[in-house]
């Protein structure tokens, strides 16, 4: 019934023109504003549907929509998805339903331009995962920045202008290089679209620089050691469903942009540069992981164990050269173990978050120390929110190992010392998750707060049941979402290898 | 001597005509508030620009003994004067009367100003290029002064006036050179004698470039810009900081860019200093800036680094991409003292920083324009200064010179700081005890919101003015 609609351009614009009537409603009507942009997620998520149930794996990028946006220089307003992006896409639409409910009695001041922002955001984001040309991506891309900018900043916690206005200029200067490479691969393509890109047989040092300028746009975002510290802060700050939504999808745009971008295009680069992204992502997963074990703060602690699980994911997408050299098989397994811990990891962070949400909203503190006992005043939260622990410390069963599994295994084929590091985190993992939730949840109840706790409401109830439904699911058959993957995965696949040889 | 072709320069004849009108009308109809200089000035414009693509869109002709051009390029450059000269007297209107200051002759001498950059941009001579600019100048200098009683506006008009008549002054120096060198005033003939290996051109470019540099507001000669931004008043620094901006371009474009053609790879050199130059310190000292007025004063210079960009790339490309930056960098700036002129009323001037405190909670609609405005001048995508941004670089690259392209988005980094910092006040702090309601009239509360509006839709279709901006080389 969908065939010759232009999905994916309903998918970016609907909620942003949602988000622009809520604004022309502003609070005069808080309860129609909730409405609205409950029923605008609805929606959106509802006709994202399509893109997975009338999906052709081998079928290269499809629900194509092609129009020219500044005839001049080149530009098209080209929207397309692949194996890639899809799943993606999927997961920014069911998050921004559970943001929305999230928001729902929380957010008192201004909740229109709240729920605006992120309907705004999520059309955003789409736009991000659909854009087929350079430049449209990157409008997408930056354009991302303003909504977030005004969530942390306005409905954020006490230190919030500080971490917005870094989030802003870190992410900002990132991105700003990525427009000089673009810009000049424009020179040398002729056309903006990305595919054009792709095989340009660049020289070398060209090659080393583009990629390091994509690396400074990509590796923010991620983020990726060293420059990870503006996340801690955004997190702690940003409302609940900013730090949903920081989580769940921002991140994952980073890593994208390095399947979309870094190693298609500058495969050779990508290769002599793979131990720099390697080494960097296991600093993120051992060092990053025992920082996070010493956090004193809630949100904090998830915020850095993101980081470390988002380095499983770079360290997929740039150890397959070093697989390659081995053995054929590997580097895909490398890659799809990669994308199947991004989407977990969309799933696992968002929860913890609302997790720590839901507890944030009852005692007004992220503090580790001000809980204690709370399974005896909450025993639902506490059966979910151990559930969704041991998702993030990688248990069997939950979506948290497939792709940690898939990523260590592939990383054995490299090299055995590389998958010794990555496997430890399972034991700091599971020590900093487990810790913490003993300290929070178990034991004798702590102080007079934790006391006088209520369980969870059917709005939360719903929320995290959701969401638990997708981490077990994902996690015992994660099969379909590897299938779809499979055929993009392997079609970059020789793009890199032609690439690298040529 | 046959007669010449008056009907190529109508447009000019209008305008200077209509100026006399309004001057004497408004001695003797002078309307309740003014509204008969007011709305006869609207009319002007809007008659003007009329005219000016009837008779001077698909042209290319000489008149006055060749030394009047009516082309394409004159014509983009008139019309986005008449817009932004029409906005200034739109946003002028109630900040004047409130203050007591609403006469017939700050229409007059803006139309005088128009003139002046209608005559620049149609130049064909040195002479006619220096006609306007004159006339252009001496304007401002007034304008600058109109609220006589002001210590401030005074000593800024001053200022301005010492360091403008240098500049005019080394304008014609060069000028004077240039015509020695080539033996004649008309600018095609400079650009056939002049070559790069002949001195007296390059002295020549120097000076001239010394010129027009100064009235864009390029580093070193950009001082004169945050003290005249702060002393005059808001409406003068409004109409300051936008048309003439765009009457500067015309200058360089017609004595150096047709003019000197030859004589590029010397002026490209000096446009990369001194874009670099404007880049950093206009960028590094708008951070510090706790004034408003003087804050976009250092911001303006740093766009002029990146008008310089697009210029030194030399190319038509490039110049396109220079017109466009600077058209919609004043609209945006536009709308920046709009803000300002809307927080303000008799006696409270509203120029600091912490003057937009809470202006979401007070007033979101000029708020969210606040948001727009700050964002297109970061250069953040969904508003037109990103596509300005992008146009620019994309003419350096195509130069071959990517480590100014990459000097010119590091420092756009740095203005996104101070950028956000006027946000940041805006949107997340309280605002001030006690803070009146803002009192502006539905019209201009319409115009800023077409303003901003503008600054988002052009910031998803950019097309149409990138054609225009790029047709007019052609």
């Amino acid at each position: 019934m969908f065939e010759g609609w232009p999905l994916l351009s309903l998918l970016v614009w609907l909620p942003i023109a949602g988000g622009l009537v809520l604004l022309a409603i502003g609070d005069r009507a808080p309860g129609a504003v909730r409405g609205l942009a409950l029923a605008t997620a609805v929606l959106t998520f509802l006709l994202s549907l399509p893109l997975w149930t009338q999906f052709q794996p081998a079928g290269g990028m499809q629900f194509v929509e092609s129009v020219d946006w500044i005839p001049s220089f080149g530009v098209k307003y080209a929207l397309g998805v692949d194996g890639i992006a899809m799943p993606l896409i999927i997961l920014t639409t069911f998050c921004m339903i559970l943001v929305v409910l999230a928001g729902w009695e929380v957010i008192q001041t201004k909740p229109a331009a709240y729920f605006a922002s992120f309907l705004i955001m999520e059309g955003i984001m789409v736009g991000v995962f659909a854009a087929l040309d350079a430049i449209l991506f990157y409008v997408f891309w930056e354009a991302m920045l303003v909504p977030m900018f005004l969530i942390i900043g306005i409905w954020g916690g006490p230190n919030r202008i500080y971490a917005t206005i870094k989030f802003f200029l870190y992410t900002f200067l990132g991105s700003v290089l990525m427009l000089v490479a673009l810009v000049y691969l424009y020179n040398q393509a002729g056309s903006f679209a990305i595919a054009d890109f792709y095989g340009l047989g660049l020289p070398h040092q060209t090659q080393v620089l583009i990629f390091l300028a994509f690396l400074a746009a990509f590796a923010v975002k991620v983020p990726m050691w060293p420059v990870h510290t503006w996340l801690p802060d955004a997190h702690v700050e940003a409302p609940t469903g900013g730090s949903v939504i920081l989580a769940a999808i921002m991140l994952k745009i980073g890593a994208y942009g390095f399947l979309r971008f870094s190693l298609p295009i500058t495969p050779e680069a990508s290769m002599s540069l793979d131990w720099l992204l390697i080494a960097m992502s296991l600093i993120a997963v051992v060092y990053i992981g025992l920082v996070a074990l010493v956090q004193q703060d809630m949100k904090k602690l998830i915020a850095y164990s993101s980081i470390a699980h988002m380095g499983f994911v770079t360290l997929g997408f740039f150890m397959i050269f070093r697989i390659l050299v081995n053995s054929d098989s590997g580097a895909l397994l490398a890659m799809q173990g990669g994308m199947v811990q991004m989407v977990s990891h969309g799933f696992v962070s968002a929860a913890m978050f609302l997790c720590v949400g839901v507890l944030y909203d009852r005692v007004h503190s992220r503090q580790i120390a001000d809980y204690g006992g709370v399974i005896n005043t909450m025993p639902k939260f506490a059966a979910f929110f151990v559930l969704f622990a041991m998702a993030n410390a990688g248990l069997p069963g939950t979506s948290g190992f497939v792709g940690e599994f898939m990523v260590i295994l592939a990383a054995l084929k490299a090299n055995f010392w590389y998958a010794v590091l990555a496997a430890s985190t399972l034991i700091f993992g599971a020590a900093y998750t487990l810790w913490m939730v003993k300290r929070v949840v178990f034991g004798e109840v702590g102080n007079k707060h934790v006391a006088e706790l209520q369980d969870l409401s059917g709005r939360e109830f719903f929320i995290l049941l959701v969401l638990a439904l997708a981490v077990l699911g994902l996690g015992l058959y994660p099969a379909p979402l590897v299938e779809v993957m499979e055929p993009t995965l392997q079609q970059l696949l020789q793009v890199v290898t032609a690439g690298r040889a040529g | 001597m046959p007669m010449p072709d008056f009907s190529l320069a109508l447009p000019e004849l209008w305008v200077g005509a209509m100026a006399c009108v309004i001057l004497v009308a408004d001695l003797f109809v002078p309307g309740k508030d003014r509204a008969t200089s007011f709305y006869l000035s609207l009319f002007t414009l809007a008659v003007a620009a009329w005219l000016t693509l009837d008779t001077q869109w698909d042209a290319r002709a000489l008149t006055f003994s060749d030394m009047y051009v009516a082309d394409k390029l004159g014509a983009v450059l008139k019309v986005a004067v008449y817009g932004l000269t029409a906005l200034a007297f739109v946003y002028a209107r109630g900040y004047l009367k409130s203050r007591d200051m609403l006469q017939g002759e700050y229409f007059v001498l803006g139309l005088f100003a128009v003139l002046g950059m209608m005559v620049m941009s149609s130049a064909h001579s040195l002479l006619t290029a220096y006609i306007g600019l004159e006339l252009l100048s001496l304007c401002q200098y007034v304008l600058v002064a109109f609220n006589r009683d002001s210590r401030f506006g005074s000593e800024a008009a001053m200022k301005y006036f010492v360091l403008g008549s240098l500049a005019s002054g080394m304008v014609l120096y060069g000028m004077s050179m240039i015509y020695g060198g080539a033996g004649s005033l008309d600018l095609a003939a400079v650009a056939r004698a002049a070559n790069a290996d002949n001195m007296l051109f390059v002295f020549g470019l120097v000076f001239v470039l010394v010129g027009v540099t100064f009235k864009l507001g390029a580093v070193p000669f950009h001082m004169w810009i945050p003290d005249v931004y702060e002393g005059a008043p808001t409406p003068v620094a409004l109409f300051i900081g936008t048309a003439p901006k765009v009457g500067a371009l015309a200058l360089f474009m017609r004595l150096i860019y047709e003019g000197l053609p030859l004589l590029q790879e010397h002026y490209q050199l000096m446009l990369a200093i001194l874009a670099v130059l404007s880049l950093i310190v206009g960028n590094l000292f708008a951070v510090v800036q706790t004034n408003f007025k003087r804050l976009l004063g250092y911001s303006t210079v740093s766009h002029v680094g990146f008008i310089l960009l697009g210029l030194l790339a030399g190319t038509d490309a490039g110049n396109g991409a220079a017109l466009f930056y600077t058209i919609t960098y004043a609209l945006t700036a536009a709308g920046a003292f709009a803000v300002i002129i809307l927080l303000s009323r008799r006696g409270f001037e509203a120029d600091q920083v912490a003057d937009l405190r809470g202006l979401f909670q007070r007033d979101s609609m000029a708020a969210w324009a606040l948001l727009l405005i700050m964002f297109s001048m970061t250069g953040v995508p969904g508003t037109v200064g990103f596509y300005a941004k992008l146009v620019v670089l994309q003419a350096v690259v195509d130069a071959g010179l990517v480590w100014l392209a990459i000097i010119g988005v590091l420092f756009a980094v740095v203005g996104a700081f101070y950028y956000l910092r006027v946000l940041k006040a805006a949107f997340f702090e309280a605002p001030p005890e006690g803070a009146p309601a803002l009192e502006a009239s539905g019209s201009f509360r319409a115009v800023l919101a077409g303003n901003a509006l503008a600054v988002l839709l052009l910031g998803i279709f950019p097309g149409a003015l990138i054609a225009t901006c790029i047709a007019a080389f052609a």
